[in-house]
């Protein structure tokens, strides 16, 4: 296909037609993967720069190995450490990188929206790695990618996706994503953590984690981050694990062959118990591979975009 | 100089006046009749002529954040927008709680000021909502009313305290309504948008639980209080109902909340984001209703400039608020004139005759002897809002390239024309 999109923001606008694109790109990708020798030279001469404004180790390695693999140069910019700590503004920190070249810029940020103010003012790509509670596309795509490579397609899925959705980005790009490609989605998490009007993005809301798992080819746990406990919004971690969490009871609700995934790292023992995160149907670090690959796929379309201006 | 303002439809509401007449002015205040001869003559068919606009809710900024507005670019751009008064909002830099600050507002503004200018004084010190401001001082100094607006009285027993003392100097008490325990971090309308967009919400009941709880004390005291910017459905309700049994409670709108919903946050706009936020639909249909059925009070615009600095960043991070002077009666006549909600007469009150009566200032009416401040606009008028236009120093507004009816041909202050469409 002929890509025109400058940038990717989220899936909530990205058709159907894109997401195979990017897809079918990742499969190639997951192939030099596989390879002895991993380097293939698609993007040399281009660069990439992961501009993360909140610490994430695990997504900003899988982007910076997805360029290095295609030979792109590649540069992180961490909020500490650099003029984004000293109060720069997001502007002029993405004007900066415009001028010195940069072909794609990844970005992190703890604000929703932020990418989408960045790449009106940038001739860069800008791929966003997670924002705010917005959206977190890549981790979408990488799971759509991973229930395809399991499932074969992902048309008429059912996907349960449990846990904190009011924060969560990468429940938000996958109500998106799935909804696109023809899966059905459902939800169960505690009421204080369930957005306002949710099944408006296309999430079937459930009461019980019971009600969501029963029938599920693919059973998602958002992460759970403790300190909301503080915030009064569940009353702790064990009655969290108790109603909200997956374990094997819970999970023999789901079809005997469902996928078992979470975007990680993962809080064993609360939303998952540590015998369903290392289960024989736990995909939990084929994710990981694949997100490498749905990132080599992203960078190889966007830093190539430019030639066929 | 004396000026005669000709064949102009004059609405003066307060004299129940909606008829082709002349109006005579000399000495800086409207009188009766007088010969033509040595008189200016501004003419005015075809246009409305009615009492200047009173804005009781304004930030002008000074002192302390003149990059955003100043007494003189505030005044000018209400000038431009019609409004002869505006009421000034006491979280300044210092806060306006002391007879200083007040006097120095009113100083300034008569040296630069355009139009005239009430400041508001603060409930308590500093706006912390601790200890009560100098209200008796205050007043003295010129101060008009007492709000902590920009933040709420959290206190319920702060906020009763300060209506009871405000009693003895007869001053009014204008109440920011939001429970910072429901904002919980909010950057705009919970509901749909906000979990489309990623944003945390504020729930209505942020707003609602406080207008309740100022409603209550303003009956269980008999002292008058007065909502400011009322965005929802429920507040409109709790304050239809609280007048209905006797409870003197007055409440204003602003243009965005009968005009614009969260759908505008779409794009993570930066120019949508106020407090309190854009409303559902639902809430702009109830809101104008409440316009219609005269449980809103008054329309003020909550004018709020801010440098493109503070508003061109991530949403989380941008200020609150717009800028409302110069689009305010054009917003008036588009959705609710030209819609049918309201007449033009009753637009004029809701802007004019209504906001200078909570306040109890010399404005809102073309009565023999009263200071002659008026607009003269032209209700029929297109125009394109173009913020580069704005005599503000600031251009936040959500509406720029909107096209709307009425434009402002004069304003006169005090017999002087404060600002003339070129
Ligand atoms: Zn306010």
């Amino acid at each position: 296909m002929n890509w025109t999109r400058k940038d990717l923001l989220g899936l909530k606008d990205v058709s159907a037609e894109e997401i195979q694109y990017i897809l079918d790109n990742a499969a190639t990708m997951k192939h030099i993967l596989s390879q002895n020798v991993k380097k293939v030279p698609h993007l040399r001469g281009k660069s990439v720069i992961t501009l993360f404004y909140e610490n994430s180790t695990r997504t900003r390695m899988s982007f910076e190995l997805a360029g290095k693999y295609l030979s792109a140069d590649t540069a992180n910019i961490t909020a500490s450490g650099s003029s984004v700590a000293k109060g720069e503004n997001l502007l002029d920190t993405g004007r900066t990188l415009d001028v010195m070249g940069c072909d794609v810029i990844v970005m992190r940020h703890n604000c929703s929206g932020a990418p989408h103010l960045l790449s009106k003012h940038v001739n860069a790509s800008v791929i966003n790695a997670g924002d705010g509670m917005n959206e977190h596309p890549t981790q979408a795509l990488l799971d759509m990618f991973t229930m395809v490579e399991k499932k074969g397609s992902l048309k008429g899925l059912k996907v349960a996706i449990l846990g904190d959705v009011y924060h969560s980005r990468v429940a938000r790009s996958n109500f998106y994503g799935l909804n696109t490609m023809g899966a059905e989605v459902y939800v169960a998490s505690p009421a204080t953590l369930l957005p306002k009007n949710v099944d408006m993005l296309g999430a079937k809301v459930c009461k019980t984690v019971e009600e969501a798992i029963e029938g599920a080819d693919v059973v998602m746990n958002l992460r759970m981050q403790l300190e909301r406990q503080k915030s009064g919004l569940f009353p702790s971690a064990s009655e969290y694990a108790k109603y909200y969490g997956l374990n094997e009871d819970k999970l023999k609700l789901a079809k005997p062959d469902a996928l078992i995934m979470h975007p990680g790292p993962v809080n064993r023992g609360v939303e998952i118990t540590s015998g369903i995160a290392d289960h024989e149907r736990s995909v939990i670090d084929e994710q990981v591979t694949n997100g490498v690959a749905i990132r080599m796929a992203l960078l190889y379309i966007f830093a190539n975009r430019r030639n066929e201006e | 100089m004396k000026k005669i303002i000709k064949n102009g439809l004059v609405i003066d509401p307060a004299n129940k006046i909606n008829e082709i007449r002349d109006i005579y002015i000399d000495g800086g205040k409207i009188v009766s009749a007088f010969d033509e001869k040595d008189a200016e003559i501004i003419d005015a068919k075809g246009l409305i002529v009615a009492p200047g606009l009173v804005d009781m809710h304004v930030h002008l900024r000074e002192p302390g954040f003149e990059y955003k507005e100043t007494i003189a670019t505030g005044t000018a751009a209400a000038a431009k927008g019609g409004f002869t008064s505006v009421a000034c909002m006491p979280n300044t830099k210092p806060v306006t709680d002391n007879a200083a600050v007040v006097t120095f507002i009113k100083d300034k503004a008569e040296k630069e000021g355009a139009v005239n200018v009430y400041p508001i004084g603060a409930i308590t010190k500093g706006q912390k909502g601790e200890e009560l401001a100098e209200i008796g001082e205050l007043k003295a100094a010129g101060a008009v009313a007492i709000s902590d607006d920009g933040r709420p009285v959290e206190s319920a027993g702060m906020m009763r305290k300060a209506l009871i003392y405000s009693s003895g100097f007869d001053m009014p008490v204008i109440s920011h309504c939001e429970v910072m325990s429901l904002v919980d971090g909010g950057v705009m309308n919970e509901g749909y948008y906000s979990t489309y967009l990623g944003l945390r919400g504020i729930p209505d009941a942020a707003e609602e639980v406080m207008v309740s709880r100022d409603v209550i004390l303003s009956e269980e005291t008999g002292v008058p209080v007065h909502i400011a910017h009322i965005s929802t459905k429920g507040s409109a309700e709790i304050i239809r109902q609280a007048k209905a049994r006797g409870v003197k409670v007055t409440c204003e709108t602003c243009p965005h909340y009968f005009s614009l919903t969260d759908a505008a946050v779409v794009g993570y706009d930066t120019n949508a984001k106020m407090n309190p936020p854009l409303r559902t639909d639902e809430d702009v249909e109830a809101i104008k209703a409440a316009i219609k059925d005269g449980t809103v009070d008054a329309i003020a615009t909550d004018h709020a400039p801010h440098h493109i600095d503070e508003k061109q960043v991530e949403f989380d991070y941008a200020a609150n608020g717009i800028v409302g002077l110069e689009t305010a009666l054009s917003l008036g006549i588009t959705a609710l004139v030209n819609e049918g909600v309201i007449t033009m007469q009753e637009l004029i009150e809701k802007l004019s005759v209504n906001p200078a009566k909570i306040l109890n200032i010399p404005a809102g009416t073309l009565t023999e002897g009263a200071p002659a401040d008026v607009v003269i606009f032209d209700a029929d008028a297109k125009r394109t809002v173009n913020v580069a236009d704005f005599a503000s120093k600031s251009k936040n507004s959500p509406y720029d390239g909107y096209e709307v009816s009425g434009d402002v041909i004069y304003t006169i202050v005090g017999g002087e024309i404060a600002y003339k469409k070129a």
